[in-house]
């Protein structure tokens, strides 16, 4: 049977995929041509959402984007042999966007579908599992250090040294929480790992609770995302049915349960302590540190909280060694980084490399420039916490140095472009607003700070003794970065400063137009 | 669906008795106060006052602990809705593509502004930082459905669909 692939990921959901799909199952029932429906994950070529493709013998042809609107013609072309079309794009493997990727931890995103456990295991799935299970816990947290994957949340803290902490915690009962509150504007990578293939993070789950001796996994989604919501709930029960997650997993000595937990959209909750509270069923209130989770952390117990993309690189690590993960990279930061292009972007989407090419490359070679044909005046990295960067810092790195060096964050790689159009004042502006919204309250420079940032922004904005003002919000911002109890307060300065730092006009030209 | 803010004594009875049913579910969980508010939400579609009595002593936790979670959390709604929620997405990505605009004839166009509700009864609007649509920007979210790349004439359009 003729294998049509559809994907089931909710961004291309959010264009319209799910009416492709009905459309292309109605219409080769009215032909009687017999075809197996798959809704595989996406690709990441969101701009060509919906994006459908076909088996044939010489692989996998995608026709994108197609609408509804498109089906009859795909079949009149006969696209089920990969027919000629105007949207035929011939085999997804050759797209150039596709081949200059480095796949680790996305390996079968796109490719499988997201919920079938077979498909999975005939895609390389539960080998580091495999793997793990005859190693000694020690020797799976060496292969975790050696590997050199830092925390793919944004502080970028070795995994391996986390885990250590925890293994080396004498306690009955340990944690492993995933920290699946993808907050950051600009970031999908870990709501497509859950979407698109979340039998990987299952299995990364799994193998730090063999690795530290935990028994229960708590994943901590955010309520933004009910198809994800979905997705786990299905694939940890398949999980559970074959014996890959309760008592005695895979017939080894181990026992590991796993839960969804929704978030209540939070953004502080993104912060792991505030997330612990959380669990707890309390307010999201940073904690003070130490203790440090890993000695003491949700109900008092030694936690591993981890992001779904470090949690979610663990198998293939497990798989391949961890020299073969560390091979790619560059200076301190190994591996891979999977990039989320957003924004104000011709070509947006997620582009897996490994650490060192730099933003303008992302940009323009896979970006393609602005959406709006615009140049790209300023682009954010690392969410609603990181720096803007003007267009002269479009050859830095993409590293984590790299950026700590220009006094911006790499975050959870996640790209907003801005067109000229944008106005960095208002960019400021928004930032303290959102700090003011989302602070858990618990700290002073945070809760007062934020609200009397975007006072002072608006005195800015509105021309009133400018470089008083600007100077205040400098003052401000060094109490904020110094005195926060946690990166909300911390680094809400990120934005406003860099704003101001590198977009003097946006600040200066209100000034002159007031005085006019 | 409860519509209106002041509750009869009678749709108070019946909403705790609703509610004792989500509370037997959820009582013995660890950390069962953000599960047990979910299941309450999902089923009435907000969070009455009359569940925090009931539930705090089902978890040895005072009113004003129950109280201040609710608060705390963007997602629970201590207002009934409308039949359908319609959230906007605030944050960067979306503001990058012309979010605002965007937001600004959603509001005149149904003539509330956020969290309120359309005198039919049809539409509450509600702002959202973030729907991981980034690339596919501006988005919106209607009930638990993701649009994106939005503009003013694809709104209109799942707003009709929504009333239909």
């Amino acid at each position: 049977m003729i294998k049509v692939y559809v994907p089931r990921d909710s961004s291309a959901l959010s264009l319209g995929a799910d009416r492709t799909a009905k459309a292309i199952a109605a219409e080769a029932q009215k032909r009687g041509i017999a075809i197996e429906l798959i809704r595989n994950g996406s690709r990441g070529l969101f701009w060509l959402e919906p994006f459908v493709e076909v088996a044939t013998s010489s692989g996998r042809v995608a026709y994108a984007p197609v609408q509804a609107k498109d089906v009859m013609s795909l079949f009149d072309a006969d696209f089920l042999k990969g027919g000629a079309h105007a949207l035929n794009l011939g085999l997804t493997e050759e797209l150039t966007w596709l081949k200059k990727q480095q796949r680790l931890t996305f390996a079968r995103v796109g490719i499988t579908d997201p919920v079938s456990l077979a498909d999975y295991l005939a895609h390389d799935g539960y080998k580091g599992l495999k793997n793990a299970l005859n190693l000694t816990a020690a020797e799976i947290v060496k292969a975790v250090t050696d590997s050199g994957l830092r925390g793919r949340g944004g502080a970028a803290f070795p995994t391996g040294i986390k885990w250590n902490t925890v293994l080396n915690a004498p306690a009955e009962q340990k944690y492993i929480v995933c920290n699946a509150d993808e907050g950051d504007s600009g970031t999908y990578s870990d709501r497509m790992i859950m979407e698109d293939d979340p039998f990987v993070l299952i299995e990364g789950m799994t193998i730090a609770g063999v690795a530290v001796g935990a028994t229960i996994g708590y994943i901590y989604l955010r309520s933004e995302y009910p198809h994800a919501l979905k997705v786990l709930n299905e694939a940890i029960a398949r999980a559970e049915q074959a014996g890959y997650l309760g008592e005695k997993i895979c017939g080894s000595a181990h026992t590991f349960n796993l839960e969804v937990r929704r978030a209540a959209g939070a953004y502080i909750c993104g912060e792991e302590t505030s997330l612990l509270e959380s669990l707890e069923g309390k307010r999201g209130q940073v904690r003070f540190k130490p203790p440090l989770p890993a000695i003491e952390g949700l109900f008092g117990k030694p936690t591993v909280v981890n992001n779904v993309i470090s949690l979610a690189t663990v198998p293939i690590i497990l798989d391949k060694g961890a020299q073969h993960y560390a091979d790619y990279g560059m200076g301190r930061s190994r591996g891979t980084l999977p990039i989320q292009l957003a924004g104000n972007i011709k070509h947006g989407g997620l582009v897996e490399l490994a650490f060192g090419a730099t933003l303008r490359e992302l940009l323009y070679d896979f970006g393609g420039g602005s959406a709006s044909g615009k140049p790209i005046r300023a682009v954010q990295v690392g969410g609603p916490l990181g720096a803007f960067l003007p267009e002269r810092q479009f050859d830095t790195p993409l590293d984590y140095e790299a950026f700590s060096d220009i006094w911006a964050v790499l975050g959870h790689g996640g790209i907003v472009a801005f067109d000229d159009t944008v106005d960095m004042a208002k960019m400021a502006r928004y930032a303290f607003e959102f700090c003011a919204i989302e602070s858990c309250g618990k700290c002073t420079p945070c809760r007062i700070g934020s609200t009397r940032g975007a006072e002072v922004i608006d005195k800015i904005i509105a021309g009133a003794d400018t470089v008083k003002n600007i100077k205040l919000v400098r003052d401000l911002s060094d109490t904020m970065l110094n005195g926060s109890l946690c990166a909300l307060g911390g680094m809400t300065p990120y934005p406003v400063l860099s704003a101001i730092n590198h977009f003097p006009e946006d600040f200066e030209v209100k000034q002159q137009k007031a005085a006019i | 669906m409860f519509v209106g803010t002041a509750l009869t004594s009678q749709e108070t009875l019946n909403l705790v008795s609703r509610i004792e049913v989500h509370i037997a579910a959820h009582r013995d969980i660890p950390g069962a106060l953000l599960p047990l508010l979910h299941a309450i939400q999902d089923d009435i579609g907000w969070v009455p006052e009359a569940c925090y009595l009931p539930i705090s002593k089902a978890l040895a936790l005072s009113v004003a602990e129950v109280h201040g979670v609710v608060t705390f959390y963007h997602h629970f709604r201590r207002h009934p809705v409308g039949r359908h929620v319609l959230q906007i997405c605030r944050a960067e990505s979306c503001q990058a593509m012309g979010s605002e605009k965007l937001e600004a004839h959603i509001k005149s166009s149904l003539g509330i502004d956020y969290h309120e509700t359309t005198k039919d009864g049809a539409i509450t609007l509600a702002p959202v930082y973030c729907l991981g649509n980034c690339a596919c920007s501006p988005a919106v979210m209607l009930d638990d459905e993701v649009h994106g790349r939005m503009d003013a004439e694809k709104v209109a359009e799942l707003i009709g669909e929504a009333r239909a």
